[in-house]
């Protein structure tokens, strides 16, 4: 199996994904997923159409729309909207916070989404909002501003309705201004890092999405991405697939992923699609390391993402690390799961922007 | 003639007497027996609460209260918390300010919760009482810190600053440093409402000073280090709001930080706790040995965090919790806390369609096993069912406050499908103390058919996306003979049942309606024939003319009141 791409993920496979269209005929249900750095698209599929609508008009959780517009969980001056949760004014904040308390127990990072969410969105929102970001992302669930409350019985959606559910707008305000300000409190964004992004995989008919943040290399989101996906592909493997963590090639997941027709990519913050893997994943980063090495500059790049690790020992090289965590972390948009023969070309650019930043 | 005079006893002592009467239903007894009675009980009065600012008019109070001492004021609709108030609808305090400053010169402490508070007002205030005290801002917007400032320099006596929840535009935290270095009187300093960095060196120098502090809870601005710090130097402290809860520390500074809640012995009330570090919880243990009420609402933990908090915590009373700690963390209180009277469970993140968490009947079940002395509960959750709040009061039958928020608006018993009717009424049956219920859920007239018939102690009803006709709010306003506030929004009725409560209203303090089918014609015949009713409707700019969007009605003794902002119309 060859492939006209070079590199060599970290944690994957040194073999590159095969080129071939299996024949995993999904033309039925083949979605676009749009192009990189398109809105986000509608979902043309013919079931689950509302959950789409709502999840099409929920905010894209991808850093990127969160930069773009009021993320889904800023709040506005609500009073003058009469909404219940508006775009965040821009002071920065956003939703809510602690990092470890939004999971639920059973642990799918992905279902749980809360807070963290707006974790990254507040730091991103602050400033970048008002730079009016990139307006290809979709309109946060403001849009639904329009409408008027409802009179009972027709159970409207929870976005929907003014004032309901029945929280103090102060309580709403801070837990979603968590991670306040841009300024330099440092300790008000630890431990409140959350980084979800959008997942899709061609084909599947829904996206799902993941906390980069829960994950400690490649690999495991590899495998956690392919316990998602599995339902969405033919045969390839089944769901008693455990993926092996030592980075041998043995693991089913790198099949589905990369050693059959999936391979990973990421839309990055300037709309490209790059391959996953080219930037070191670390685990271990000293986050006091991090925000005293880091210049001020980079410290708010962090910042806007609101993304935190877990501390262990620092490594001698915790500064390279954390630039490079900073890179991958601070590119990556949205994960998108594509076909392999669609990813040509792909990696050479993801090599050259990796040297550059470098 | 001595016979004579023995037989009247003489009005100084009858007010020393009365001086010692502290329940305001007994004061009100007192002065409807005669005029010598009324006169002895208001001239020796002290405190007075106004539950509705627009009840009574400044001039009405002082003249009959000349020597009050505490205040306090409730303004706005509650419903103006969320948002469905106009911001500029009224509750103005400074009018009430002036009043005071004229007749009651030696005012030491005033509490106001949905007020509108100025720069100005607050300015006014720190100028006109010399002997002021106490102030307590709740849920109050309209003022910046400029005006704390203004507090913090001149209140020479102040012992307590409580800014809570307020809708206060912070500019800076300069305020706190405002404070003269020769005072020393502050008891209650509270204010994690706040944002702004404060100085820290002012702050440390005045808790190091005041050494009455009890209370102290601090903004988010103040690190675990400078808590530290705070500690050591107040061990006194019995309330403590901590600000952000997370730093990378060494192995030394934890030491430190546990040494200092070690110290702290008397803690029984611990709030704050933002963004915490799971590993520096442990810190605070030593610390929870008497603790009865902790505010964990702005920490969102996970399950098995809250569960070794608890541990610690046996003598708890109140749990503020978010909802992140899942059935499994209610599992935890309700093994751990088998003294718990009170329980809220807030929602971390409501809005978010697409994730699903929180908690369910099943946590709220598990607490009512373990505590059954629980009888305050606030509860957001995603589902419920009639049979599990069936059981949980059989548990639980004391309950005084019960507030269920079932947050999909409408949504019905998620087992069988039906209403949430029957478990409203067993709540209303079963608990005969109940005196505020919030119900939520997909429920019919049935349910407020049992809430009339059963709920006879019930003060406050606060109702939303629910009924089926009318009759259900008839039903709640012939039967509940203690209702004072009825709160309803987005459920189908209309004049009808608006009139029906035509006897009730005076006997009530408020009724608020919003997005309901009454009429301003219905609200101007109410008006009508109930004079010493406000009713006001308050519009919503795109609707149509003849609905009353929003109603609010209340008795009062002052006639219809003269700041009404456009928006509201005054019938």
């Amino acid at each position: 199996m060859s492939m006209p791409v070079e590199h060599d993920y970290i944690g994957f496979s040194l073999e590159v994904p095969s080129m071939e269209n299996s024949g995993l005929n999904l033309k039925a249900t083949e979605l676009r997923l749009g192009l990189p750095g398109s809105e986000s698209p509608e979902r043309e599929s013919s079931d689950d159409n509302n959950n789409k609508k709502k999840k099409g008009s929920a905010v894209v959780l991808s850093l990127k729309s969160l930069a773009g517009s009021g993320a889904k969980r800023g709040y506005s001056v609500a009073i003058d909207r009469k909404w219940v949760y508006s775009g965040n004014s821009g002071d920065g904040s956003d939703a809510v916070v602690p990092a470890a308390g939004l999971f639920s127990p059973t642990g799918a990072a992905n279902n749980n989404g809360s807070k963290c969410v707006s974790g990254s969105d507040s730091g991103l929102c602050g400033p970048v909002l008002k730079e009016g970001g990139a307006s290809q992302s979709p309109k946060p669930v403001v849009v639904a501003q329009e409408q008027k409350p409802h009179t009972h019985g027709s159970g409207p959606s929870k976005t929907q309705v003014v004032g309901w559910p029945p929280i103090r707008s102060f309580r709403k305000n801070t837990m979603s201004s968590h991670s306040a300000k841009n300024d330099d409190d440092s300790e008000a964004k630890l431990g409140l890092g959350c980084l979800y992004v959008k997942v899709s995989m061609d084909g599947a008919p829904y996206l799902r999405k993941v906390d980069l943040k829960t994950y400690g290399s490649y690999m495991e989101l590899s495998s956690a991405l392919e316990k998602m996906f599995t339902c969405f592909t033919l045969g390839k493997c089944g769901s008693d697939n455990v993926p092996s963590r030592d980075g041998s090639s043995e693991s089913r997941l790198m099949d589905l992923i990369h050693g059959s027709e999936y391979v990973l990519t990421y839309e990055d913050k300037d709309g490209d699609w790059m391959l996953v893997g080219d930037v070191p994943w670390e685990t271990t980063i000293l986050w006091k390391g991090i925000t005293k090495i880091l210049q001020k500059e980079d410290r708010k790049q962090l910042t806007l993402l609101g993304f935190v690790y877990e501390l262990t020992s620092p490594t001698r090289q915790s500064h390279q690390i954390a630039i490079l965590l900073l890179m991958f972390t601070n590119s990556c948009k949205r994960l998108r799961i594509m076909k392999s023969s669609e990813a040509i070309g792909l990696a050479p650019r993801a090599m050259e922007k990796c040297r550059n930043r470098n | 003639m001595e016979s004579t005079r023995s037989l009247s006893f003489p009005d100084k002592v009858r007010e020393r007497v009365f001086a010692h009467l502290t329940s305001p239903e007994d004061r009100s007894s007192v002065s409807l027996v005669c005029k010598s009675w009324y006169d002895a009980e208001r001239l020796s009065r002290t405190r007075v609460s106004i539950r509705n600012c627009y009840s009574v008019s400044p001039e009405i109070l002082v003249r009959r209260f000349p020597n009050i001492r505490g205040v306090s004021l409730k303004g706005k609709p509650r419903f103006s918390d969320f948002n469905l108030v106009p911001s500029d609808w009224g509750a103005d305090v400074h009018a009430w300010l002036v009043a005071f400053a004229d007749r009651c010169p030696l005012l030491e402490e005033l509490s106001l919760k949905r007020m509108a508070v100025s720069d100005e007002s607050l300015e006014f205030l720190a100028f006109s009482f010399p002997n002021f005290k106490v102030l307590s801002l709740l849920s109050c917007d309209g003022f910046t810190t400029d005006g704390l400032e203004a507090i913090a320099t001149f209140c020479k006596n102040l012992t307590e600053l409580d800014i809570q929840e307020n809708g206060v535009e912070d500019r800076s935290g300069s305020w706190l440093s405002c404070f003269p270095e020769r005072f020393t009187s502050l008891e209650v300093l509270n204010f994690s409402n706040l944002t702004s960095e404060v100085d820290f060196d002012a702050l440390e120098r005045l808790v190091s000073r005041c050494k009455s502090l009890k209370v102290l809870k601090v903004n988010r601005s103040v690190s675990l280090e400078q808590l530290q710090k705070l500690l050591v130097l107040a061990p006194q402290l019995v309330e403590l709001g901590t600000g952000s809860f997370s730093l990378e520390f060494s192995a030394h500074q934890f030491a430190e930080l546990e040494s200092a809640f070690n110290n702290c012995k008397n803690i029984q009330s611990l709030s704050g706790l933002l963004d915490a570090t799971v590993r520096y919880l442990p810190a605070i243990y030593p610390a929870c040995a008497n603790l009865t009420f902790l505010n964990l609402s702005y920490a969102a933990m996970q399950s098995d965090e809250l569960d070794n908090l608890l541990m610690h915590c046996p003598h708890l009373q109140r749990l503020w919790v978010l909802d992140t700690v899942g059935d499994k963390g209610l599992e935890a209180v309700g093994s751990n806390c088998p003294l718990l009277e009170e329980l809220r469970v807030f929602p971390a993140d409501p809005f978010d369609e697409e994730i699903i968490q929180g908690v369910t009947e099943e946590g709220f079940l598990a607490v009512s096993f373990g505590c059954p002395r629980l009888h305050y509960v606030l509860y957001f959750c995603q589902q419920m069912t009639n049979a599990a709040v069936a059981t949980i009061v059989q548990n639980c039958p004391d309950f005084t406050h019960f507030r269920l928020c079932i947050m999909n608006p409408g949504q019905p018993d998620y087992l069988t499908n039906e209403p949430m009717d029957e478990a409203f009424g067993a709540v209303v049956k079963t608990c005969t103390k109940l005196q505020r219920l919030s119900v939520s859920g997909l429920l019919t007239d049935l349910a407020f058919e049992y809430i009339g018939k059963h709920a006879k102690n019930l003060e406050v009803l606060s109702v939303a996306f629910a009924g089926s006709s009318d009759w259900g709010m008839q039903c709640v306003l012939e039967g509940c003979p203690k209702l004072s506030k009825l709160e309803i929004r987005d459920c189908p009725f209309g004049d009808a049942a608006l009139l029906s409560g035509l006897e009730k209203y005076e006997s009530m303090r408020s009724l608020w309606m919003s997005a309901c089918n009454v009429t301003v014609d219905g609200c101007r015949l109410l008006a009508t024939k109930m004079p010493r009713l406000n009713v006001e409707v308050i519009k919503d700019d795109e609707s149509d003319d003849s609905q009353a969007d929003k109603v609010y009605v209340y008795r009062t003794v002052a006639g219809p009141r003269r700041d009404s902002p456009p928006s509201v119309l005054a019938l």
